[in-house]
This record gives C-alpha cells, structure tokens and sequence, in this order.
C-alpha cells in the first residue's frame, strides 16, 4: 500500500490512513517517531512501508492538530528521541476513524467476498 | 496549553536521533555499524527533502494543497474531455457575448461624455410645424442667449465641410463652425494651444482653425510645433490655434477635424428666417433639465409675437445633450444587453447540469475518498477547485472571444456610420469592462463550484457507496431541466427562424437585378471650383479633360461621368410632363441624372429601343434623352415613346426621347425603381460630379491612381468618397442594415442552438444516470439494448418535439411582426422554416445519441450491484 515512491496524486488518500495507523501505535502508549515506524511496519506484517519523511510530517501534522503531543526522553538504549504520547482529542479521531473503517471493509468484503474471481484462462 | 512554534533545528535534532535508533536497531539485527547506519539513511528518504517540507508546512501547505487540487481537477476534466470541452465552451460563449456586449453599453451609456459635468449639458432646437428638432437662427440664438436665466452658458455649433489646399490637391475634410465660447460651455480645454477668444467669431472669422487630436496624428504627423501653422481652407489663409484633446468627441457634428469660428456677418446671420445652427447650453447650478424647456418655450413664443413673420409656429426644444447622442442606441443596446444577459443565465444553468450529471456519477468515487479519510472540508475544496479551474478556462477564453469581438464588431459597421457614433472609438478594456468581466466570471465561478456541493451530502458520505441516490431533489432537477430546455430549444427555434429570413432577405438583396454589372468598377465624386468653371463651355471641357486623362490610364476600359450614382438613396427627383400627353395629373415624379456618353456602356446597361447618347448631343444639337424601363411602361404602355418629347417645364427645351435604356436600379437596393429619365452631360454640364471607372485591374488598388491622374488635370479638384461600386452597394443603407441584422440574429441564434443542444444532452444524461438502476432491471428482465436506446431517444425526442412545436408557433408569429425588415421572402418561408426544423431535429438527436448509447450499454449486473 505505502511505498516511498507514492508520494504523488494518492497522498491526500494516504494521510488520513497514515494518521490513523500513528493514533492507533500511540494508543498503546508513548513512543518516538522510528518506534512508531517500526511498530506500523511490524504489525502490519510488513505490508507497509512508511515513508520515513512522511512520517514525521504527519506526526508534526498531529501535533498541530493537538491530536498528540510531544517531549524530548531517553530511549530503553539511551538515546535522546522526541517521545509522541495521545491526547484526548486524538483518541476520539481514532474511536470514529476506526468505526468507519471497520464499516468500510466490511462493506468492501461483502461486495469482494462472496465467491471467487475465476481468472479468464481458467474458464 | 500555550502553543509554542517549534523550531527547524529541534526538527532536524528529532531526525537525527531517528537515524541512530534505526541504525541500533539494524545492527541489532546483525548488520555492521556502517551498514546499518547506511540503510538507515537509504531508508530515511532524503533528510534534506523532510527538513524542508517541515520548514514549509505552515505557510505553503494550503498552496500545496491548492496546487494538487488544481493539478487533480485538471487531471479530473482531461479524463473527460467532451464535458470539459462543453462546459467551457458554453461558458466562454455565455462570459464572452456578455462581456462584448457591456463594453459597446459602456463606451455609449455608462462612459461619462468627455465633457465637464455632460449632464448638466442640453442641446437646444427650435421646433416647427413638421417637428421638434430644427435649427435655430443667429438672431434667434443671440435673444435666446440674451433672455433666458437658466443657461451659465450658451453656444451654437453647425456641421462644415471645407475644401482644404494640400500638396497633393485639394481634399475635402470634415469640420465644425462653433461660436466663440462653444468649447468653454463644453467645459473642454485644448490639448496645445489656445482656445477661440470671446468676440473671435465676430472680429476674426474663419482664420483660426482648432484640430481634433485625431487629425493631429494622422494629418499632421503630430508635429510638436502645429500651433502657428498656416493652413488653406475654402481657399482662405487660417492658422491653427490649437489641438483639442484626445478623447475629445462631439457627436452631433461628427467626425469634426476641423473646428472653425462661425461667420454670422454673412447674409444668412442677418435674417431672422435663416436657420442654420443647433444650440449647446449649459444649465445653471439646480436647473432642472424642463424647467429650461418650459422657459425656453416661453421665450420662443415672445419672439414668436415679436417677429411674427419669421417666428411663426416657431417654439423653442431643450433635451439633454447624453440624450440627443446616445438615445438612439440606448433601446438597441439594453435589448442587446438584456439578451446576453439571458444567454448567460441559460449558459450558466446548462454547465451547472453538467456539473450535476458528473457529480451523480461521481458520488461513489466521493464516498470512497471520504471513506478513506479526505474530510468533507477537504472533499468541498476538491469541487470548489474544479468549478473555479473550468470557469477559469472559460472565461479565460471569453475574455479572448469578447476582446476579438470588440475590436471586428466596429470593423462591420461601415465607416460613416461609426463616425457618427465617435464614442464607440473609446471602447476596450478599462477598469469597468475588467470588473464587469471579473464579477460574472466570479458569480459563475461560484454557481459551478456550489452546484454539485448541492448534491452531495457529506455526512452522508458511505451512504453514497450503497444507495441508488435517488431522492426528490433529483427529480425536481429533471422536471426544471426539461422545462428549461423546451424553452431553450423554442427559443433556438425563434432566432434560427429569424436569422433564416433575414440572411435569405440579404441573399435576395443582393442579388436583386440592379441592371449593371458591379464588378471593376472604381468611383469617386470630384468637384471642380465653382468660379474657375463658371461657363457650360468651361464645364464640358472640364468633363472632357477628366474622361480623356482617365481613359488613357493603362487597365481603363471604360469611363462615364454621372450626377449620381446608383443604388443611392434613391433622391435626385424632378417633376416631369409630356408634350403629347397634356392630362397626366400631378405627382409625375422622376428620377433625373446627367451621364456621359460611355455611361451605359461603362456600367453594361442594356439598351433596350433607339440609341445611346452621341458625343455629337450637345449644346448645339436638339436636347435628347434616355428614359428607363419603368417610365417607359408607366407612360407609354402601348406605344413606342422613341421621338415623344418630355420637359419639366412643356413649353421650354423639351427633350427628345432618343432610347431606352434597361431598369438600373437608382435607389435602395429593396425598394422598386422608379421612372428615371438620363440626360447627356454634354447638354447639362456641371463642375461636380461622380466619375465612374472599369478597368481591368483591383478596382481598390486603382483608386489612387484614379485621384493622382485628376489632380494632373487640376490641384485645385477636390476628390472624395473614392470606393469601389461593390462596396458601394456592400455599404449601402439597405445591405448594411440587412446584413448586420442578419449577423446580429444569427449569432444569437447559434449561441441559442448550441446552448439547447447542450441543455438536451444534461438533462438526458443526467436521466440516464439517475435511472441506471431501473435501466438495469429493465434489462435484467429481458428489455433489448435497441429498446433502451428507444426509451431515451424518446425522451430526448419528446423535449425537441415540444420545443420544435412551441418554436414553430412563435417563429410564425416572429416571422410576421418582422415582415418589415424581409426583403423577397415571404415571414411563412417553408423552406427556412424545414431548414431550422431540420438543423434542430439534428442537433437535438446529436445532443440524445451519447447518453442513449451509454444507457444501452449499461451492464445490468453491475448496475444492480452496484446502485
């Protein structure tokens, strides 16, 4: 879905997915911007890939929007990193973006799901 | 919480300390320092490109957005490039005829007068029994000034040609007497120079010579040191005191030139019955524009008593100067307005329909985009962009139609007209033009970017991704669609009609029989000084050295000299009687011209009976004449009138009918020829006439030569009007007036057609494509593809049926109320009328053939899954 190539006509399509995968990494409590990539990465079983630069565009966007919020820690192997934690205004966002979403698939699966697509050459 | 501004370094510091947890954690994972540190960057992107994105976020992101919504709506119309195409059209059409039309309303009736205060300026007549708008005398002029109280100032002005002496010969050029404080009432003060002195008209008349600007330029080069130049007018020596302003324009006595002082110490100045000028005032401060005519009225009916010889019925008529120069055109122009105005509107409501159909087809791509996390303020932004790019198209190209028109549409009108209407010569684009432009092109932009926000609702968004989006509002839009387009196609209909008759009238016209063939033949008007061609001997010879100086010109094959041209405005009338015929009654009217010998050989008349003119007809030979066709058959029905004899005056030189001569059509190209009798210029000779030229050559190109072989003859002959005689007959009242009004309805009538075709094809296919479900079950059910495109066909063919029917009754009606302006064809012309039925039919089948082919090409699967 996200590849660091895709940065043209699909990004306003993809900001909003991307928010929403940060908001939901956050809610399982603070964490600095490569922790959130890694764990997007990782949880989605490697089937996405977030663009680095976006990434902390979008965490700024949120930030903004005070949606989350952020302070300068100490990483578990000392690093300094700028630690993102949720704000109550971003846990609403996630509760209705995650409902909708969850309507959007089901949706898409009712209409995808039933029955399989016979390939051409197979018929 | 108080928001601080975070800074760029503290950015690039968070980027940083992202490098280094990536690298740890790559290298937990095995890689070498160096590798993990490299992939982490190769990973990362470009830290420069995030450094400056973050840098920009705050104050480029709404002009990034804009421009990727700009690039996305122009992405969005390309992919559908007969809408695109449509709509901009159609609204280029709708901004541009508008726009053209406001700038000829402006430069006439919003652009004040190039006077001061022009609308405390009145034009002053006196008023007969035949009418209100007459001349005043001097004496009258001077009592009027003399006894009124409600002008600060008045003056009096008449029309003038003069003769003027130059290198090349004499020229005649147009001009103005004023009295001395005419440009001080104006209010209008000279560009160089000095204007007249008070008293100037009565101490210095006719030696001090003001130019309008435009001849500044184009007579004299605009040399810096004009004033103080001399300059020969009417053979009197003058100097020129001034130049008048650039914008300087007076209609009443346009084209101007030349402003000389009035002579009022000729015979005329002394006579009380004498009237020769027209009055400009203007109006003391709280002076109302009737309260100067009613007092106006009551000095006229003193002077009525005190000079009841030549004040009779005599009374006094005070209108507002705007008034007098642009009332003509102010109801013309309205109309005009008023009609780009409706085509605008009907423009603007076809490529809203348009917008429609495409955001009801469009709606599940919304709701998926809202789905997928665009919020509506986003979604609202993504529409409001692609209405303002199309209207930005349109009216782009508009604005470049409506500058186009501006500058040919007074190309068409010919040249002595528009001198009489100088205002005109303002027009373009100033600052009221610009915003008149910019504020329609705003309300479109508006009204597009609204439309389809209407039809959607976005917290609605995922029902769109379900739901066939069928509701009441839909319907309401198709009921209103269809109404307006029945009006559209019947008021197609009307204008195709009415641009049918009248460009079949202009065809008749010119091709009515006008007797002579037109083609290479160069004219012009020449007059010779009256004292130095005093005698009939003088005058012939005069005549004689023209014909022969012109004759011998290479490319000549024939000259003739004529007292008036034809296709003329059919004037040059004298009464005539027979000597056979004693009892003719009265009204024996003629049109009555002196030709050359080579006359109708030269125009290629057909003589018909007897002979041509000799050079041996002349003053010592018995008088003879030429009668035409019509005077033939009107007076001598029976009989040959070869060797009758005719006369205004039986009992003096009656003249000897020696032939006659085919019908030349003498006056307006419409109306029928009148009796005309023709006389030898050898037996009536004067020192001004037309000399007619065919010649072999580019009549235009031998204009010039023309006018330097007759000033060899003589400088001092004044040389005008020169043209072709196609242009001649181009220019003529009758095929100017036709040909324009032709042109003017036949554009409305397209821009009419084109915006029922396009308002047929939205309204159609926004049916289909609100009944793509029912069309789907239609064919799920076992409907054919042929019945489904029947089905629209008939929709589509039911709006053009009515509106064909609605048009075809106004268009008869129309027809009729405008027989007057018809020239051999009957207002009830089948053969327009089956052209525009047809046109229509065509254009209305076009219009339906796309959405009835997309309605038959609708897979019922995919239209019941998906709806």
């Amino acid at each position: 879905m996200t590849t660091r190539k895709n940065t043209g006509n699909r990004i306003a399509l993809l900001q909003g997915t991307l928010d929403l995968l940060i908001l939901k990494t956050l809610l399982l409590g603070p964490c600095h911007g490569q922790g959130v990539a890694s764990a997007i990465q990782r949880r989605s079983e490697e089937v996405f890939f977030v663009d680095h630069g976006s990434l902390y565009l979008a965490l700024q966007r949120l930030e903004d929007k005070e949606w989350i919020t952020a302070e300068w820690g100490l990483s578990e192997n000392n690093r300094r990193a700028r630690f993102y934690s949720l704000m109550p205004k971003g846990r609403a966002q996630l509760i209705e973006k995650t409902s909708e979403w969850q309507r959007l698939t089901r949706a898409m699966e009712l209409i995808l799901g039933n029955g399989t697509i016979q390939n051409p050459e197979e018929a | 919480m108080a928001k601080r501004k975070r800074s760029a370094e503290d950015f690039a510091e968070e980027i940083q300390s992202h490098l280094e947890l990536e690298t740890d954690a790559l290298k937990r994972q095995g890689l070498s320092e160096d590798a993990a540190l490299q992939k982490a960057k190769s990973e990362f992107g470009s830290v420069s490109v995030a450094r400056e994105r973050f840098y920009l976020r705050g104050r480029a992101e709404w002009l990034e957005n804009l421009v990727r919504d700009a690039r996305f709506a122009v992405r969005q119309l390309l992919k559908n490039p007969g809408f695109t195409a449509t709509a901009v059209l159609v609204m280029a059409l709708g901004i541009g005829a508008s726009v053209a039309i406001f700038a000829f309303v402006d430069a006439a009736l919003i652009k004040p007068l190039p006077y001061e205060s022009p609308s405390r300026l009145v034009n002053l007549f006196e008023s007969n029994l035949t009418g209100p708008r007459f001349h005043l005398s001097y004496l009258d002029y001077l009592d009027w000034k003399r006894m009124n109280s409600v002008f600060s100032s008045m003056s009096v002005y008449v029309q003038n040609d003069f003769m003027l002496s130059t290198p090349q010969g004499t020229r005649q050029v147009d001009g103005v007497r004023v009295s001395d404080g005419f440009f001080r009432t104006l209010g209008v003060r000279p560009l160089l120079g000095r204007d007249f002195h008070d008293g100037e008209d009565l101490t210095s008349a006719s030696s001090t010579v003001l130019l309008t600007y435009a001849e500044w330029q184009n007579r004299y080069g605009a040399r810096p040191d004009i004033v103080g130049q001399p300059v020969t007018l009417n053979g009197t020596a003058a100097t020129i005191i001034g130049v008048l302003p650039r914008d300087f324009h007076f209609a009443p006595a346009a084209p101007g030139g030349f402003f000389l002082t009035i002579a009022p110490g000729d015979n005329c100045g002394k006579q009380r019955g004498c009237h020769n000028f027209l009055g400009v005032a203007r109006l003391k401060d709280g002076v109302a524009v009737a309260a100067a005519d009613a007092e106006m009225k009551t000095i006229a009916e003193q002077l009525e008593k005190k000079y009841p010889d030549t004040n009779r019925n005599r009374g006094a008529n005070v209108i507002s100067l705007t008034d007098m120069i642009v009332g003509d055109v102010r109801p013309i122009l309205m109309v005009l307005l008023s009609g780009a105005g409706l085509l605008l509107l009907i423009a603007s409501v076809n490529v809203a329909s348009l917008l429609l159909v495409r955001t009801e087809n469009r709606k599940r791509e919304i709701a998926l985009r809202g789905a997928l996390g665009a919020t509506p303020a986003r979604l609202m932004r993504q529409f409001v962009t692609e209405g303002l790019v199309l209207t930005t198209c349109g009216s782009l190209l508009g604005f470049g139609g409506a500058f186009t028109a501006m500058q040919a549409l007074p190309r068409l009108i010919p040249a002595d007209r528009i001198a009489s209407m100088p205002y005109l010569q303002g027009m373009g684009l100033n600052a009221r033009v610009v915003g008149f432009a910019l504020i329609v092109s705003a309300i479109a932009g508006m009204l597009f970017s609204l439309a389809p926000l209407l039809r959607i609702s976005f917290a609605n968004l995922r029902q769109g991704l379900t739901e066939g989006g069928r509701n009441a509002a839909g319907t309401l839009w198709r009921r209103f669609g269809s109404n307006l387009v029945v009006i559209e196609l019947a008021t197609a209909m009307v204008l195709l009609v009415g641009a049918g008759l009248l460009g079949k009238s202009f065809y008749r016209l010119m091709h009515v029989n006008m007797g002579l063939q037109p083609q290479n033949l160069a004219m012009m008007r020449i007059s010779g000084s009256a004292s130095r061609y005093s005698t009939d001997t003088a005058k012939v010879n005069f005549e004689h050295r023209i014909l022969g100086k012109l004759q011998g010109l290479p490319g000549v094959t024939s000259v003739a000299l004529s007292s008036d041209l034809p296709v003329g405005d059919g004037d040059g009338l004298k009464t005539i009687a027979f000597a056979e015929k004693p009892n003719l009654g009265d009204h024996n009217e003629v049109n009555d011209r002196q030709v050359s010998t080579g006359y109708f050989a030269t125009l290629q008349a057909q003589m018909l009976r007897g002979r041509g003119f000799a050079e041996s007809d002349d003053s010592s030979s018995p008088r003879v004449t030429i009668i035409n066709q019509t005077l033939a058959k009107r007076y001598f029905p029976n009989e040959s009138p070869l060797g009758q004899h005719i006369g205004s005056d039986v009992s003096k030189y009656p003249l000897e009918i020696v032939g006659v001569v085919d019908d030349i059509r003498e006056g307006p190209l419409e109306t029928a020829t009148l009796p005309a009798m023709y006389m030898p210029s050898n037996q009536e000779p004067d020192s001004a006439f037309f000399v007619i030229v065919r010649t072999s050559q580019v009549p235009q190109s031998f204009l010039p030569q023309m006018d330097a072989a007759i000033h060899q003859v003589d400088p001092g002959i004044a040389t005008y009007n020169a043209m072709t005689m196609d242009d001649h007959i181009h220019d003529s009242q009758s095929a100017y007036f036709h040909r324009s009004s032709a042109w003017l309805v036949g554009s409305f009538a397209g821009m009419a057609l084109l915006l029922g075709v396009v308002g047929l094809y939205g309204v159609i296919a926004y049916s289909v494509s609100q009944r793509t479900r029912e069309i789907g079950i239609r064919m799920a059910l076992g409907a054919h593809r042929d019945s489904i495109h029947r089905m629209v066909l008939r929709e589509a063919g039911r709006l053009a049926i009515v509106g064909i029917a609605i048009g075809l009754v106004f268009s008869v009606g129309a027809g009729s109320l405008m027989r007057g302006l018809l020239f051999g064809v009957r207002s009830w012309d089948a053969s327009v009328l089956c052209a525009v039925v047809g046109v229509l039919a065509a254009a209305a089948l076009l219009a339906s053939y796309l959405p009835a082919r997309r309605a038959a090409s609708v897979n019922p699967m995919d239209a019941l899954r998906a709806e």
